[in-house]
């Protein structure tokens, strides 16, 4: 390093000019989606070849061509739109106001811990209930109506949203709060500064334990006592032997999940991007 | 004596605990320790691992109760945190969530003085003063572990205390950098006539860099001695190797021996 010089320069501490590393090429950056494509490709596959080969009864199993073909006969004719806005009403408005409160009171019941200690124990409580357990009053309370089912989407995503703001602000580093304070920090800006940025985190993945609820919702509550929704789809074409259709049913719930948590993951991205990767 | 001069911090039989939120035992911490650190000095505390060192200076910067005596500084007794003094701490406890140049900016935000535009200048002038500038716009997790400790520095010199207070602020830099910022730090300093107090482990640091070293006893930390360094202001790192220099440097290591041995720390080793 110090053979070479010709010219010479004054050696400082400062970062020479940064240089780019060559661009990862196109697998290394899609390595794993395309694992992922891949093995999902060669299950469809060996799904529709067990069909049409019969080693399987597709009156069971349905089959990745009859379950385009049924789905897409259902958004051809218009059968489905009842379904996808009931439940997607019911999805928004529960989720919607699962996030409005959850994150708001978590935030409370983490910075002040006396309003904690009076509600931790209605919290954990409900917390451990599978809100499953809860139908029939609800039931009993809202009726048969939407409002039972937005109720069930509520409180299956507001728990894990509240328990997870609530550890996140709790658990906040007790180094961070001193260099708050040594720099003069109020109440206020410790909160603001230091308590919700480092929050996050938990933040995020509340809401994605709460999404996962809510969906569960949906699907259990239009079980009993619904005229719509993908819910009520899937059981109704149930106890009609209609593989296909609850099939469609299944995908159209399980792509909302997909969808809705890539897109927190997207928003978790653009939070954390101060976070070091881990692993490959 | 020399010309009176102004007293910028004062410790009036200060005496410090820690209360063990576990078993509620009462640790004292501090014992009746007087000490006045006059404008423009830089005191160093050495002791050994445990007596107290830290504590002081957390005391000092207002961030715990005393459980005795009065911290005055300017003359005033200080009651919490205040812009009059900074703290370089002794984990880079820098937020991870904010850039180099973004937790620089972080004290001066805080106080909501200054336009952001002006706060911004004046973080990017200390980062290129500790020899960060380019890494700016990095995360902490960016940087190696020296690289992180001279942020650590330019967040506390950015709010041009009047009393500077460092925990081990070079502890984790390599001997050359160590040196580099050693001599920095002295120019920065007396640009600014800024008072420190200055914790250090290597004595050979707190020579070069002090007025005055101070020697604590063993917990309860007392003050075992004051020891007055008779060097030149503008401090070379030549000095170091002057007989002078390594006769102070062996004193202190002395003093500092017997407290250890005190704790039995040095009888095993
Ligand atoms: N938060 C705390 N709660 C209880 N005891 C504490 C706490 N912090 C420190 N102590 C105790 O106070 C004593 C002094 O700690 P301090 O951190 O001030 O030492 P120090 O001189 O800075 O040591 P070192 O040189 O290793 O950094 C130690 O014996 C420690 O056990
Ligand atoms: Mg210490």
């Amino acid at each position: 390093m110090d053979v070479v010089t010709t010219e010479t320069e004054p050696r400082t501490l400062d970062a020479s000019e940064p240089r780019l590393a060559p661009p990862k090429s196109f697998w290394e950056r899609n390595e794993h989606a395309l694992l992922g494509a891949l093995a999902m490709t060669i299950f469809l596959l060996f799904w529709e070849a067990a069909v049409a080969f019969e080693w399987v009864n597709a009156l069971f199993t349905s089959s990745p061509s009859r379950i385009v073909t049924t789905g897409h006969g259902m958004f051809a004719d218009g059968s489905i739109w009842p379904h996808l806005k009931v439940s997607g009403y019911e999805f928004a408005v529960g989720f919607g106001m699962a996030i409005v409160t959850g994150v708001p009171l978590g935030i409370l019941m983490g910075w002040y811990g006396r309003l904690n200690a009076i509600l931790d124990p209605f919290v954990s409580a409900l917390y451990a209930t599978p809100r499953i357990a809860l139908l029939p009053l609800i039931m009993i309370w809202f009726g048969i109506g939407l409002e039972s089912k937005i109720a069930i989407v509520f409180l299956g995503a507001v728990f894990p949203i509240l328990v997870n703001t609530i550890t996140g602000v709790r658990t906040i580093n007790a180094d961070f709060v001193k260099v708050a304070r040594s720099f003069g920090a109020s109440d206020r800006q410790l909160f603001m500064t230091v308590a919700l940025p480092s929050s996050v985190p938990l933040l995020l993945s509340g809401l994605r334990l709460g999404l996962g609820h809510a969906l569960i919702g949906i699907v259990v509550g239009e079980m009993y006592g619904a005229t719509h929704g993908i819910g009520h789809l899937i059981a109704v074409s149930g106890a009609r032997f209609q593989t296909d259709a609850v099939m469609v049913g299944i995908i159209i719930i399980a792509s909302t999940g997909v969808a809705m948590t890539e897109l927190l993951r997207l928003i978790e991205k653009r939070f954390e991007c101060w976070r070091p990767t881990v692993g490959g | 004596m020399e010309a009176p001069r102004q007293a910028k911090l004062e410790l009036r039989s200060v005496s410090l605990e820690h209360v063990n939120e576990r078993t509620r035992q009462i640790l004292p911490v501090l014992q009746d320790v007087d000490l006045k650190v006059y404008e423009g000095e830089l005191v160093c505390l050495v002791g050994p691992s445990g007596c107290g060192k830290t504590t002081l200076l957390n005391a000092v910067d207002g961030l715990m109760p005393l459980a005795g005596g009065t911290i005055l500084v300017n003359k005033r007794a200080i009651n919490g945190p205040g812009p009059d003094r900074a703290m370089v701490f002794q984990a880079d406890s820098l937020f991870p969530w904010r850039t180099v140049v973004q937790n620089v900016m972080y004290g001066l935000e805080l106080q909501g003085k200054l336009p952001q535009q002006k706060i911004r200048e004046r973080a990017c002038a200390l980062i290129q003063l500790v020899g960060l500038a380019g890494f700016a716009d990095h995360y902490p997790h960016e940087l190696s572990g020296g690289m992180r400790q001279r942020v650590n520095i330019a967040r506390a010199l950015v709010m041009e205390p009047q009393l500077l207070l460092l925990d081990e602020p070079f502890a984790a830099l390599d001997a050359q950098t160590r040196e580099f910022m050693q001599v920095e730090l002295l120019k920065i300093l007396q640009r600014a006539r800024t008072t420190a107090l200055f914790v250090t482990h290597q004595i050979g640091e707190a020579v070069f860099l002090s007025t005055r070293v101070v020697v604590l006893s063993a917990r309860p930390a007392r003050i075992k001695e004051i020891i007055d360094v008779n060097l030149p202001p503008t401090r070379t790192l030549a000095m170091k190797h002057q007989p002078e220099f390594l006769k102070m440097e062996r004193r202190i290591w002395r003093l500092i021996e017997e407290e250890a041995e005190k704790t039995g720390m040095l009888t095993v080793a």
